[in-house]
């Protein structure tokens, strides 16, 4: 024991094992960073979130011999002068002001070689910075193609900085680059930079190409061609249309097959489960619980993942920024922008990769608005729950056509459920989100075809976020389900089949006291203890509300198919004489479906996506009510 | 007399024009600078969105989208070319 005095200040901290060197990514958006990072990373990266903000943060590495290099792939941004979120992180994390986050060691400044007119003064704000720094030149393959040449040794020359030219998508000039990252040290400095602002850079920058550029690039004729046609005022609105119908089907059949499949895994899985162990509560745990459970929302993995996909592509590409100009005007309405559209749209197969999704949205109002109403587009796992009550009380009487009463019921929840959302953003924006939004600018870049394994890789570590988030959430959730569903444990009177076994347990357990004791806010609704327990069922996740009804109507036949499920509860009680179900209260729970947030899984994402607890309450309270009036005059009127 | 200067929002379409300043001094101002809209900059529209939606402008090698309220802070001058 030391004998200091008090006024000697304590040791400090031993210092831990030398932290890793990391070398920082920086470009602006559209620039093939993201391609260059996954190309030189591969599978070893992660995403994470930075401490405060909700901004992604992307770490990876690769090994050459026994070194290993860590890269960061910063936000993207188009000056070191930040105007939204992510654009601080990256000025904060470059200067080390970050706080929790070191500042890098080394720079890589990702530029497209086309755009250097633009991208050059935002060059020299980085290498201002002091840090040794190399520049890659991407889309090096691209500029060749359309006539641009410009000398990369005189560029090197007159930055001083190594410069690398590489082709992303098709990995050239990637093992150059790993070379050159290996180590910093020999890096050459930057020399001859701009003092001054921003204007003075850009005189710069104009006279350093003027002295380094062979060629001046021309413009992509592809692109300007297919903006013709795809920005036409009247043809590109068809256009848009065919791309989100070809969104709506690519999402609901394409991804049937693998779905499919996997749910008759999951079912031998639970199958095989309860067959083999010893039977046991925990065995019908594991089994109904946990994989019934779980599975049901893994089932919807293929869709999320081509979901995933489509949009990945789309805006690799270039088409997403099309699609998010022609119809910016509309978005503008209500207080939102085009970027917006994106995803919402994604919000129809589920709300869970499209409140992800906003991450796009530059503005923090414009990004909350979006995901406050988000869950009100109709996402795919509402479908078995109309399915059912439409089957039961919707006749299928023609219309027009091939065109159904029923069919026409479902559309109709559709735009209830879409035309709430835009009412609602209107309403948030104009309230409490109102107020200046950042200005809206969007580059329309060249179009190009993404790199594959790039996109690939992205939509890998998307999936495993969604499923290793909203998946812990819904675990938890299904086995509390189990819980209140099979707790207290009731024997059946003799001589019941297993259907009539398991209605008795499902009465008798605290779900159906929770089911009762919910009966006096749901009864103006003409929902009874049945159905709420079905609602309970529905926040583990919505796939659950039939499959759990079935159970709690004594259901004999597989919940999954309809008709039969539907033909039940159409049938006489025969304890009280009437229907099981009534129209009126078929209609009332269809409408409080379209609105109530009935899912866990999106209750967690908003809360990571918002960081913290307040909004996702707010929007589970604000939800509940619009669900609650909304069925309330349904079934007042139905009555 | 003073000229009058037009801003982008009103630049016709093949017509060539040159940035002479952005006007004001906020954030927005400062985004638009670092965007390529100098003083002596080229631009020409490309196209617009109908009811009065964004506008597409190209200048210095890339194309840009802006809504009209962010294309009127970037005051213009004609040069009369075609482009």
């Amino acid at each position: 024991m030391s004998a200091s005095s008090p006024t000697e200040s304590r040791p400090a901290t031993p210092p831990k094992s030398q932290p890793k060197r990391s070398i920082a990514l920086v470009g602006s958006p559209n620039s093939g960073k993201t391609t260059l990072f996954n190309a030189l990373t591969g599978l070893r990266a992660k995403t994470g979130n930075y401490p405060g903000v909700t901004v992604d943060r992307r770490e990876g590495s690769f090994r050459e011999g026994t070194t290993e290099v860590q890269l960061v792939d910063l936000p993207g941004t188009y000056s070191l002068h930040a105007i939204s979120d992510d654009e601080a992180v990256t000025v904060q994390v470059l200067n080390g002001e970050f706080p929790g986050v070191a500042a890098p060691d080394a720079i890589v400044i990702v530029a497209d070689a086309t755009t250097l007119e633009r991208s050059l003064p935002m060059i020299a704000e980085v290498l201002l910075l002091g840090r040794p720094t190399v520049l890659a030149l991407t889309m090096i393959d691209e500029l060749k193609a359309r006539g641009g040449d410009i000398d990369i040794f005189a560029l090197r020359r007159e930055l001083g900085v190594p410069v690398v030219g590489v082709v992303g998508n098709r990995g050239l000039g990637i093992g150059d680059l790993r070379e050159q990252l290996l180590d910093p040290s020999k890096w050459s400095a930057a020399k001859d930079l701009p003092e001054g602002d921003t204007i003075s850079r850009f005189s710069w920058a104009d006279a350093l190409l003027k002295r380094v550029t062979r060629h001046p690039v021309s413009e992509s004729g592809l692109t300007r061609r297919l903006d013709n046609l795809l920005l036409h005022p009247v043809f590109g609105g068809l256009v848009f249309l065919a791309f989100v119908t070809f969104f709506f089907q690519a999402i609901f059949s394409w991804a049937g097959p693998a779905m499919d499949s996997f749910a008759g895994v999951l079912d031998q899985a639970a199958d095989w489960t309860l067959a083999t162990l010893p039977d046991s509560w925990a065995t019908h745990l594991l089994a109904d619980g946990i994989i019934r459970g779980v599975g049901a929302v893994v089932v919807f993995v293929p869709q999320i993942a081509l979901l995933f996909a489509l949009i990945l592509f789309f805006e690799a590409s270039g088409y997403m920024a099309r699609a998010a100009f022609v119809v910016d005007r509309i978005m503008g309405w209500v207080g939102l922008e085009g970027r917006c559209f994106v995803a919402l749209l994604s919000s129809y197969a589920c709300a869970v990769p499209g409140i992800m999704a906003t991450r796009t949205i530059p503005s923090p109002k414009d990004r909350l608005a979006t995901i406050l109403v988000a869950p009100f587009a109709t996402c795919s796992a509402r479908l078995p729950v109309y399915a059912l009550l439409i089957s039961a009380f919707v006749p299928a009487t023609p219309v027009v056509g091939p065109i159904t009463l029923q069919g026409l019921t479902l559309m109709g929840l559709y735009l209830l459920g879409a035309v709430s959302a835009v009412l609602f953003a209107a309403i948030f924006k104009r309230g409490m989100l109102r107020g200046a939004s950042l200005p809206f600018y969007l580059e329309l870049p060249p179009y190009r075809f993404p790199s594959i394994s790039s996109l690939a890789i992205q939509v890998w570590r998307r999936v495993s976020l969604f499923l290793s988030k909203a998946g812990k959430v819904i675990l938890a959730g299904s086995i509390v389900l189990w819980f209140l569903l099979n707790f207290p444990v009731s024997e059946a009177p003799e001589g019941s089949t297993e259907s009539q076994a398991a209605q008795y347990q499902i009465e008798n357990s605290l779900a159906a006291d929770l089911g009762r004791g919910l009966e006096p806010v749901f009864e103006p609704l003409g929902f009874d203890w049945r159905i709420n327990i079905g609602l309970i069922g529905s926040f583990a996740a919505r796939e659950l509300m039939v499959s759990t009804m079935a159970q709690v109507y004594a259901y004999e036949g597989d919940s999954e198919e309809v008709e039969g499920f539907a033909d039940l509860l159409t049938r006489q009680d025969p304890e009280t004489g009437q229907p099981m179900m009534s129209a009126a209260t078929g209609f009332s729970l269809m409408v409080f479906f379209v609105y109530a947030l009935l899912c866990v899984s999106t209750i967690a994402v908003v809360k990571r996506e918002t960081g913290g607890w307040k909004w996702p309450i707010f929007q589970l309270g604000y939800m509940f009510a619009v669900a609650w009036v909304g069925a309330f005059i349904t079934y007042q009127i139905a009555a | 007399m003073t000229p009058t200067h037009s801003s982008l929002a009103d630049l016709q379409k093949f017509g060539m024009a040159r940035v002479v300043r952005v006007l004001g001094d906020d954030s927005t101002a400062l985004r638009l600078c670092e965007l390529g809209f100098t003083p002596g900059t080229e631009v020409d529209l490309v196209r617009r969105a109908p009811f009065g939606g964004p506008l597409v402008v190209h200048l210095r090698g890339y194309q840009l989208a802006l809504r009209p309220g962010e294309a009127r802070r970037v005051e213009i001058e004609t040069t009369g070319g075609l482009r």
